[in-house]
């Protein structure tokens, strides 16, 4: 952790930059991969009662977004912590 | 008791809840009126959020639509969700911290021009008065056909209701009310739901039930998919739209989500920045029990309608296809005389006229329910329709009050400020019930375009002024002008001027008019990069500006005015 408090808020925003590149990746596959994209391929596996690339573009890939939101909060509520920016 | 009287008695109660509320939280101050005085907790902020968010379309229509697209109907579930990671990863806790009321606010002082705010102010006014307008409409059909009064009239007490809390109550009294409306809402899309699932197939979960099975070993789907396939039609689960279609029309949404000027305002309501994420959370756990469950409705409603109509004797048919033959919603026509009814997809051929409508409206009478829960299912249609639009008609006073008159005429007193912002909100609902009334052939067509619009106009200059600090303002209003331009030409050009034309020979790149407001964002982006790079840095006070709004410290104390 850097002690120079502008060095910190960027190492933060580095931190939170990565953050969000991980989530929002998640966020394109989920919908845009599994929903569309390869959607006639997943459509070949059986989930249940649902083909795999319809069940994604119509329940799974909501649910994913909703789990990314809360982890999103999770995570970003730990840095804040760590770098001592969060409110009291 | 009788259907009418469940139904008045039924909307009758909840509307006497809205006023109470309405009275309860009535607005003192400007910071009450514009973001309920900034304290609202990240759970009610959520509800209230889902409210504004879930229109009447939402309710009444979304699961006829999908019902009769099966696949391609995807493009609303995921656009009109994963819009909100967008809104809580990239937009909401950033610009909770900025700490001001308004998005023309944010991009005013971020791209520090009067000029940009005005452009903002113009796209925001435009946006929620398309998207107030189809409010107003639902709110009078809705009580057409559930309490047999004529439209207008449906329309003028939809005004006086909101007019009640919007005018009155400002933000703060719509916050409340939005919440008991999210109950209210959320109760009666799944009371029906929940029964149909079990009746088809055994499990009281409609998300669950969706993948469940109609008869032993053949799931609901496949079954779909086997009878729409016999009878000519596309299969349920197989899509028509191009590959890149899709991805472009749910990319519009998504984005377009993201950038509704009367979404984002919620996220200025509560108190700090870790409660803005929170509740985007909270938002999207509400609305995505109403967005997982409809496309179980639909292919509930599709399946159900084919199995008690197709090639079945017309004198024999269930009685609510005769309760809704009354309202137009079902039309049959024996168009080869043989007393049978035949559901194809050849249009001379065809039989059987389903309003997708129906599938919400009559769901209660298809699964056999009480006659309370139809008067259950008009309160919540009244209650989705009514929080949309309130939350508009808030948008547009602020941008009335605060946008124009407080920045070019700053000395006005806190209490002529308030004023003006009421009286703005009662222009705008008059306004609003007149379109309702008399809507231009253009509001039905245009509604879902508001999307595009917001995805090609706010949501580039909003993100580019957060994430990075060399943007200037000639970049955001020649990026604003451009993504905004080309949207809405493209969209007159297919919708209005040419519209024979609206095919997928002739649209740009295979995309269609719904999903041009995706190639509308990157026109701006590159714009708004681009021009800034041969134009002026920003002042350095804009720059400390951009970088203190990514911290979260320091939100609570943010600009009082």
């Amino acid at each position: 952790m850097p002690t120079d408090p502008k060095q910190k808020t960027k190492v933060y925003w580095k931190k939170n930059l990565q953050t969000l590149v991980v989530l929002l990746l998640i966020w394109f596959l989920v919908s845009f991969g599994c929903g569309i994209l390869w959607v006639e391929e997943l459509n070949t596996i059986q989930l249940g009662g649902f083909k795999l690339g319809f069940w994604f573009a119509q329940q799974g890939s909501i649910y994913v977004f909703v789990l990314l939101i809360f982890a999103y909060v999770f995570w970003m509520n730990r840095l804040d912590r760590k770098f001592d920016v969060d409110e009291e | 008791m009788e259907i009418l009287t469940w139904t008045y008695i039924l909307v009758g109660l909840t509307f006497a809840l809205y006023i109470g509320i309405a009275i309860w939280s009535r607005a003192g101050s400007t910071k009450e009126f514009y973001v309920a005085g900034g304290g609202v907790s990240p759970l009610a902020n959520g509800m209230a959020t889902a409210a504004d968010w879930m229109s009447a379309a939402s309710f009444i229509s979304m699961a006829g639509l999908i019902a009769f697209a099966g696949y391609d109907g995807s493009v609303y579930l995921m656009g009109w969700t994963g819009g909100y990671v967008l809104l809580a990863l990239l937009l909401a806790p950033y610009l909770r911290k900025f700490g001001k009321f308004t998005v023309p606010d944010f991009v005013g002082d971020r791209y520090y021009s009067n000029t940009a705010r005005v452009v903002a102010v113009i796209c925001a006014l435009f946006i929620s008065f398309v998207y107030v307008a189809g409010q107003m409409r639902g709110v009078g059909i809705v009580f057409s056909r559930y309490l047999e009064v004529p439209i207008e009239w449906g329309v003028v007490i939809g005004m006086i209701i909101v007019f009640f809390y919007a005018v009155l109550g400002g933000m703060k009294g719509i916050t409340y009310t939005q919440v008991a409306q999210y109950c209210v809402l959320i109760f009666a899309y799944m009371v029906p739901a929940i029964f149909i699932s079990m009746q088809l197939t055994g499990n009281p979960i409609p998300q669950l039930g969706f993948g469940g099975e109609v008869e032993a070993g053949v799931p609901l789907l496949d079954k779909l998919d086997g009878v729409l396939d016999e009878l000519g039609f596309a299969a349920y689960t197989d899509g028509r739209k191009s590959m890149t279609d899709m991805f472009m029309i749910t990319l519009a949404l998504m984005v377009g989500t993201a950038g509704l000027p009367h979404v984002i305002v919620r996220f200025f309501t509560v108190p700090r920045v870790k409660d803005a994420r929170l509740s985007a959370g909270y938002a999207l756990v509400f609305i995505a029990i109403l967005y997982t469950t409809a496309p179980a409705v639909a292919a509930f409603g599709i399946y159900n309608a084919i199995n008690s109509t197709s090639e079945k004797p017309i004198s024999e048919l269930p009685t609510w296809v005769q309760t809704w033959e009354n309202t137009n919603l079902i039309q049959v026509d024996d168009k080869n005389g043989d007393g049978l009814v035949q559901y194809l997809p050849d249009p001379n051929q065809n039989e059987l006229q389903i309003d997708k409508d129906i599938m919400v409206l009559a769901s209660p009478e298809i699964a056999e329910l009480p006659n309370w829960v139809v008067g259950l299912v008009a309160a919540g249609a009244m209650a989705a329709a009514l929080s949309t639009a309130a939350g508009l008609l808030l948008v547009i006073s602020t941008s009335v009050s605060r946008d124009l008159f407080k920045t070019f005429k700053p000395e006005i007193s806190e209490k002529k400020e308030l004023l003006i912002a009421r009286i703005a909100a009662a222009g705008a609902v008059v306004l609003a019930g007149y379109f309702g009334v008399n809507p231009p052939g253009f509001v039905a067509q245009v509604v879902a375009f508001a999307f595009g619009l917001a995805a090609a106009s706010f949501f580039p200059v909003i993100l580019l002024g957060i994430f990075s600090s060399r943007i200037n303002k000639e970049g955001a209003i020649f990026g604003m002008l451009v993504g905004l331009v080309f949207t809405l030409g493209y969209i007159t050009y297919f919708k209005f001027i040419s519209p024979e034309q609206n095919t997928a020979e002739y649209w740009w790149f295979g995309v269609s008019p719904e999903g041009i407001g995706s190639i509308g964002m990157i026109l701006n982006f590159i714009v708004c990069v681009l021009v800034s790079r041969f134009t002026p840095a920003p002042p350095a006070s804009i720059q400390e500006m951009v970088e203190e709004i990514r911290i979260p410290r320091g939100a609570g104390k943010a600009i009082d005015h």
